[in-house]
């Protein structure tokens, strides 16, 4: 790589206007970024490398290698890379089954990520768990049954104020998620208790086959924390996503309680790999989204405008990540599946489970 | 989108076309000699005769006998169909149901009765289940669908506090009889955690709720359409592997089928075995392996279809001719239904017995993604229990 490599020359860059809109808080991010061009360099790769993880994980599905569900987040890239800029391994995030780019940017290596959708034992959570349970550290999933989450961030948050940790919980859910009960439930319970959580609606136009205007009365998902403040942010500019990660850190880390933070963003694939995502819209708004708005697009057009890259040096990233996933791909698939024996753990805390539990037939038990 | 197929079929040598997608009920290669599967089952009525030849079907024969091609998703969707268009007071409603649903069993539906009785909810199984209760007491008929029965237990409150209570708690001034609830369940092959449950147990634990498990299309049409008539709250579970492995000639009049009461598919004189839903299959293959390999052997298989409350008196007199009872479901042994009528039959039969009656269920484990194929109850584990149970 040539220009940028370890470069810790800050630039300054300037969103537009439009990146932010307010709701009951006089207060805002400041538009202005200084970043050092390694960081910058950093987030582009990072999304590259999820943008061909999920293709990886797309072409495998399609060859039956990986089964059951899988939800790729192809367009949402910006929201996990630029929510991670802003975050250490002290601030916690919790989302819902749309999880491998969250588990990638918060640890989890890549031939994990693929060896768990192909339920190997080299799987992030020993094959387990599939694609919607992966975990590493505070990184809590991952989760399947749609805002069962947000009372989790929550609690998770609970336990930062608790232990006098300033940090900022991010607990992420969709448009669609976004109309469940227990969604209002943790946000009158982090106003009433001034919990340092941000609810993140990920708002991607779509809960799965029905789009948000037909599902929610208001598709103002910053405004639905009624009494919380909110922040509805471009999610497809990855640095926008960054400013208003960092501002919410600060928020919550200096004791003002909750936030709720729409990103708008948008999917280009189905809602699962079970969805051809075409039967409730049109080829031409995925086409339109991906040509304006796709943020890999967008942070490489930055960086070629601020001098931090060129052409040739974001080109040259994406053959190697590329090379990366293909690699991690090919070992993945290499690695064994888990032990018979795994099937049976996990169940109760190692130590404490019964002594034998019963199998399909009073001849099948087994002894722990 | 159903094939009406006016030329009468003989239904002795059928060719299935096995499906080419790897999660078909319906393995390759024969096992033990046994063409496993739901493509290859005698259960279903591929032909019109064989189709009205049903004792229960009987009455509708004589006035309309015309049967088509459907698959277990276009059965539901017809039920829903006619019980739209014989109900001006019925509606249709759940996540994604308005351009089909994600099994297709509402297609067409929206297109042909409007877009005020059949319409998408947001995604809230808590409401759906409240609001359909709401709408039920008022005499409507809410035919609400949860996605998947893995995500019906927001609604559980709903279902169990509310829907089964109502006509108990206000001495018959108001009840639910209008709701139905439907919901796909059981293993799909690859579904994990989340899409494989067969929640049945959770809910036959309470007073109030009926629930009704179909094997098959014919079953599924006509249980339906009973479900939702009946005047009480019914929570339909269809199994959705077989919504498009499971195909008959399906009698297109409207007709139902009897709530409560089981059917005997197979006579037998040595052993009961009981299951329902997509079990059924599982059964029957492991009753052709059990009944080749012990030569002489008479096996009685008995679909439940209505799970709560369960034909006790059928089960009674075979158990009470046979001796021996085998019984079998995908979901975990412990407390499962398997327990309920094993109980009641060591209640009724225990002079009768001759051997301990035997469950074939899932593991007490939660519900595993790459461990599926040694979780299930599968044919070889039904045939050691029916061994088990006719050599004790």
């Amino acid at each position: 790589m040539a220009s940028a490599a370890g470069d810790s020359e800050t630039i300054r860059i300037t969103l537009p206007e439009s990146s932010f809109e307010m709701f009951r808080t006089e207060e805002r991010p400041s538009l202005e970024i200084d970043i050092t061009k390694e960081k910058l360099m950093q987030m582009y790769t990072q999304m590259t490398t999820m943008r061909r993880m999920e293709m990886a994980a797309d072409g495998m599905y399609k060859a039956k290698k990986i089964r059951g569900f899988c939800h790729l987040c192809n367009g949402q890239e910006a929201v996990s890379v630029g929510m991670e800029a802003a975050i250490t391994s002290t601030d916690h995030v919790i989302t819902a089954y749309r999880c491998h780019g969250f588990t990638y940017v918060r640890g989890g290596s890549i031939k994990s990520i693929l060896a768990e959708l192909m339920g190997r034992a080299e799987g992030i959570s020993g094959g387990k768990g599939g694609s919607m349970h992966m975990f590493s550290e505070s990184f809590y999933g991952g989760n399947g049954i749609v805002g069962a989450q947000v009372p989790l961030g929550a609690g998770v948050a609970f336990t930062q104020k608790y232990l006098d940790n300033p940090s900022v919980t991010f607990a992420l859910y969709g448009d669609g998620a976004s109309n469940q009960g227990q969604v209002f439930e943790s946000f009158n319970m982090a106003k009433l208790w001034d919990l340092p959580v941000v609810f993140v609606c990920e708002n991607n136009k779509y809960g799965m086959g029905t789009s948000a205007n037909r599902s929610s009365a208001s598709t103002e998902y910053f405004k639905r924390g009624d009494y919380i403040p909110g922040i509805k942010v471009n999610g497809m500019d990855a640095l926008a996503v960054f400013r208003a990660s960092e501002w919410a850190k600060e928020w919550t880390s200096s004791g003002k309680g909750p936030l709720v933070m729409e990103l708008s963003t948008y999917r280009y694939g189905g809602h699962s790999m079970s969805d051809p995502g075409t039967t409730y819209r049109t080829r031409e708004e995925i086409q339109h989204m991906r040509s304006t708005s796709d943020p890999i697009t967008g942070m490489k057009t930055l960086l070629v405008d601020h001098g931090v890259a060129t052409e040739a040096d974001l080109k040259a990233i994406d053959k190697e990540a590329r090379q990366i996933v293909d690699q991690a791909a090919k070992e993945a698939e290499a690695s064994p599946e888990p032990d018979l024996k795994e099937f049976f753990t996990e169940i109760y805390v190692k130590g404490s489970e019964t002594p034998s539990i019963r199998g399909r037939e009073p001849g099948e038990t087994h002894y722990y | 989108m159903s094939i009406i197929s006016k030329v009468a079929r003989r239904s002795i040598s059928i060719r299935v076309s096995q499906q080419k997608r790897g999660y078909a009920a319906g393995t390759a290669q024969p096992q033990d000699g046994i063409q496993q599967g739901v493509a290859y089952s005698h259960l279903l009525k591929r032909g019109p005769e064989d189709a009205l030849r049903n004792p229960e079907l009987a009455h509708i024969s004589a006035v309309n006998g015309e049967t088509t091609k459907m698959n277990l998703f276009q059965a539901v969707n017809d039920a829903m169909s006619i019980a739209l268009a014989t109900d001006d007071n019925a509606v249709v409603f759940g996540e994604d149901v308005s351009f089909g649903g994600v099994f297709r069993a509402t297609t067409g539906l929206a297109e042909k009765f409007g877009k005020d009785r059949v319409f998408n909810t947001p995604l809230t199984e808590q409401g759906i289940a409240g609001f359909a209760i709401g709408m039920a007491a008022v005499g409507h008929t809410a035919i609400a669908e949860i996605q998947f029965a893995d995500y019906i237990f927001p609604a559980f409150d709903q279902l169990v506090n509310e829907a089964a209570k109502y006509r108990y708690r206000s001495g018959n001034q108001f009840n639910v009889g209008g709701l139905t609830v439907r919901a796909p369940c059981s293993a799909v092959g690859h579904g994990g955690h989340y899409h494989s449950q067969s929640p049945e147990a959770f809910f036959a634990h309470c007073p109030g709720l009926k629930i009704v498990s179909p094997r098959s299309p014919i079953q599924a049409k006509g249980l339906l359409l009973a479900s939702i008539r009946d005047r009480n709250p019914v929570i339909f579970f269809e199994p959705k592997n077989l919504y498009r492995a499971a195909v008959e000639e399906v009698p297109v009049a409207d007709y139902e089928l009897p709530l409560g009461k089981a059917e005997v598919l197979k006579k037998g004189s040595d052993v009961t075995i009981v299951g329902y839903g997509a079990q059924m299959y599982t059964l029957e293959n492991a009753i052709q392996l059990a009944e080749k390999k012990m030569p002489g052997l008479s096996c009685e298989l008995i679909d439940l279809r209505t799970i709560v409350p369960w034909d006790v008196d059928t089960v009674v007199e075979s158990v009470n001719k046979t001796g021996r009872l085998v019984i079998a479901h995908e979901a975990p042994k412990s407390s499962g239904m398997g327990a309920e009528i094993a109980s009641t039959i060591m209640e009724r039969c225990f002079l009768r017995l001759e051997a301990p009656i035997q469950r074939v269920c899932g593991w007490d484990t939660p519900f595993p993604l790459i461990f599926e194929k040694f979780y299930m109850p599968s044919m070889i584990r039904c045939f050691d229990a029916i061994k088990t149970s006719v050599n004790y």
